[in-house]
């Protein structure tokens, strides 16, 4: 018998993409897809439900369809379309508790994958270089989607020892990249000019959707319990994204920084998130020698490869990139004309 | 030099150097010996030697014939310099290439397009961090070269026992603090690379990458945040690590208190090398006690701006920036034998008693190492 698996968060491109992914995979015999509003796009032999998870049909939902695996991709980074930030918590919060709630008293299911993302160890000058899966914020999130995310994890945890047979993967996923992301991150590099902070240079960690898409089927499909950070190799510091955005900067005091975002999310320009100001005074970095030896994950982007990506999706004509260019390697004048060409 | 050439002053009644005027001066005219022949047959033989490669003979011949006036000279050269003329590429490239060939020496091609290259890398990003967001290039080619000068020129630091410092794999270095700015620290990080090759990671405490700038140039050069998750990962990646365990205690200390090590830590730097079994290799700087002598502190002043002092030196409030300039100390810099740690378990590491011995070991040798370094000193500036 072939597996049954429910997405929450379908609406959004990346949960429609995921289940339109699982849908195709032979080993996997039907996808719901949950959501409060109908997918924009087309979701191909995923079945939708319009159902809030909110709210306890979502139990009614996963006990009709016999669904096994849950996939939970709802969190949201901003309001965005949903609305303030009282309904993006209610979202976030009330909705992954009613989600666990659900699946705990689901005999069927076997599986929850939930999406969560590295912003939860959050972005302070105190933080070590790289993350490990073991540590956790140096301070505590008080506000925001930091917030929610810390609150999804401790529930998350919570319904793992509750239901102990259930095999639970988190999923840790660094800032999602690529031509048809939208979020604070994304519409942050495409602004015509990017503001920075002034004497802080972060460091970046990209993953690519298509990798993310990649992670979650793999995780679906091997069902390794545990939680894993997730993102390409290597790092990007801001200064050096956006010099290959090739784009204008404009260095500005932290405080300035913030009032920008707040007045450009206020003007719909840009989602730019609180946490965001951190991520971009701080950087952060997280280790994902978990993801290889336990998952068994290897991502095909590196961080600077999704980033390119990215970029020639803004029409960037960024040049190929095959070998990372190394200490002491200097390219006479006609090599360097070949690779103007 | 012996044959030095003598240029008379005047232009002997021609027309002045550069001027452009066709007729000289009065003043030259005055200045010029009676007989006033010599002008007009000088452009006689301007014109003879340059009309063969301008003209045919024939239009030379009625040119000889003209020089009873005077404005034919010039003539010849306002045409020559046309300005839409211009310059032949050929003197041009010469011209470029002698200038290549001055500024970057024989090898000029290689290098100027070294140079280009390097721009072009930065310009575009093309370069890589590593996961501390250490850009080695940025690191080799600038910082380093604009603190040699410091290190070599201004303290003149001497380095003994480099070969202490293992060729390959992580080894932590451990080393005294002091100074009032963490200059040693800096100095310490040019002279590591330039006499072993190797780059040392320092470890920074936290108000490093708090502040602004200082944070950013931190990261890329290769500081770290000091903690033990940090410190392992670097030396369990196989990096040469440098730490100065005494911290704030140690740069902020009053001048009476040189070279008197102060408490070092909790021993993290210990445990870190412990657990990796790397080489713990002490440093002892003499030297960066006296470049600001602290002889105060504004404390409220610091609280309110949040850092650990305010330092006074003798010239710092009082001559402004100027009271910035280091005195001109003469460095020593001496990495004593190796402490080898890879005799133990990592899980001895967790034995407080075992990682205080082996700090107290570490903090004697440099203590005794300091004294012996001022015994030898002559003077503090020589």
């Amino acid at each position: 018998m072939g597996r049954v698996v429910l997405v929450t968060g379908i609406s959004r491109d990346l949960g429609r993409r995921f289940a339109r992914v699982a849908a195709a995979d032979p080993s996997i015999d039907r996808v719901i897809g949950v959501d409060v509003v109908p997918p924009r796009g087309d979701i191909g032999e995923v079945s939708f439900v319009r159902a809030d998870i909110r709210n306890p049909v979502i139990a009614k939902v996963i006990a009709k369809e016999d669904v096994d695996t849950v996939v939970h991709m709802s969190v949201i980074a901003t309001p965005g379309t949903a609305g303030g930030r009282n309904t993006m918590k209610e979202l976030n919060v009330l909705g992954t508790m009613q989600l666990l709630a659900a699946c705990q008293k689901a005999e069927s299911v076997r599986q929850l994958v939930v999406k969560s993302t590295t912003t939860v160890y959050g972005a302070s000058p105190r933080d070590p270089a790289m993350f490990t899966e073991e540590m956790g914020p140096k301070q505590l999130p008080s506000s925001g989607y930091a917030k929610d995310v810390n609150e999804v994890e401790g529930y998350v945890r919570g319904f793992a020892r509750r239901r102990p047979d259930v095999t639970v993967t988190t999923v840790r996923a660094a800032n999602v990249i690529g031509p048809h992301v939208v979020s604070p991150i994304t519409s942050y590099f495409r602004l015509p000019v990017i503001p920075r902070v002034l004497g802080f240079d972060p460091r970046l960690q990209f993953l690519h959707e298509d990798d993310l898409l990649g992670v979650l089927k793999h995780s679906v499909l091997t069902e390794r319990a545990g939680t894993f950070n997730v993102a390409g190799d290597g790092i990007l510091m801001l200064s050096q994204a956006i010099r290959r955005l090739s784009k204008p900067s404009v260095t500005l005091p932290r405080f300035a920084v913030g009032r920008l975002g707040s007045a450009l999310r206020s003007a719909r320009v840009a989602e730019f998130s609180p946490e965001q100001l951190g991520f971009l005074t701080h950087g952060r970095g997280v280790d994902t020698t978990r993801m290889r030896t336990m998952l068994g994950f290897e991502p095909r982007f590196t961080t600077a490869e999704a980033f390119a990506d990215f970029g020639v999706s803004m029409g960037v004509p960024l040049p190929a990139r095959p070998a990372p260019p190394r200490l002491g390697q200097h390219p006479t004048g006609e090599q360097k004309g070949t690779v103007r060409v | 030099m012996s044959d030095a050439e003598i240029i008379p002053i005047g232009t002997s009644g021609r027309p002045g150097r550069g001027s452009g005027k066709t007729r000289p001066s009065s003043a030259a005219r005055r200045l010029a010996p009676k007989p006033a022949s010599r002008p007009a047959r000088k452009p006689e033989a301007a014109t003879r030697t340059q009309a063969p490669t301008a003209a045919p003979p024939a239009a030379a011949a009625e040119r000889v014939d003209a020089p009873s006036t005077p404005p034919a000279r010039p003539a010849t050269t306002t045409s020559e310099r046309h300005p839409l003329a211009g310059i032949p590429v050929g003197d041009w490239l010469a011209a470029l290439q002698s200038a290549a060939m001055e500024v970057f020496g024989d090898q000029w091609e290689r290098r100027l397009a070294e140079l280009m290259a390097f721009w072009r890398r930065r310009l575009e990003g093309d370069y890589v961090v590593d996961e501390y967001g250490f850009d080695a290039e940025i690191t080799e080619r600038f910082f380093m070269a604009a603190l040699r000068p410091i290190a070599t020129k201004w303290f003149r630091v001497e380095v003994r026992g480099i070969e202490n410092i293992p060729a390959t794999g992580g080894a932590l270095v451990v080393s005294n603090h002091s100074g009032t700015i963490p200059l040693d620290a800096l100095m310490t990080m040019v002279a590591v690379h330039d006499n072993s090759g190797r780059f040392l990671r320092a470890l920074g405490a936290d108000l490093v990458f708090k502040l602004p700038v200082v944070s950013g140039l931190a990261r890329k050069a290769g500081t770290t945040l000091a903690c033990n998750e940090d410190a392992e990962r670097m030396l369990a990646g196989g990096e040469l690590v440098g730490v100065w365990p005494e911290g704030f205690k140690g740069i902020g200390k009053p001048f009476t208190e040189r070279y008197k090590l102060q408490r070092f830590g909790r021993g993290g730097f210990v445990s870190a090398a412990l657990r990796t079994g790397v080489p713990i290799v002490p440093l002892s700087v003499v030297g960066a006690e006296e470049i600001y002598p602290l002889v105060g502190n504004i404390p409220a002043l610091a609280r309110l701006l949040g850092v650990p002092y305010i330092p006074i030196t003798p010239f710092f409030p009082l001559l402004g920036p100027l009271g910035l300039v280091p005195l001109p100390s003469k460095w020593l810099l001496e990495f004593g034998e190796p402490i080898r740690t890879d005799a133990y378990d990592a899980v001895e590491a967790d034995d407080p008693m075992l990682v205080f011995n082996v700090t107290d070991q570490v903090r004697e040798t440099i203590q005794q190492t300091l004294y012996t370094l001022l015994r030898q000193r002559e003077s503090v500036f020589r």
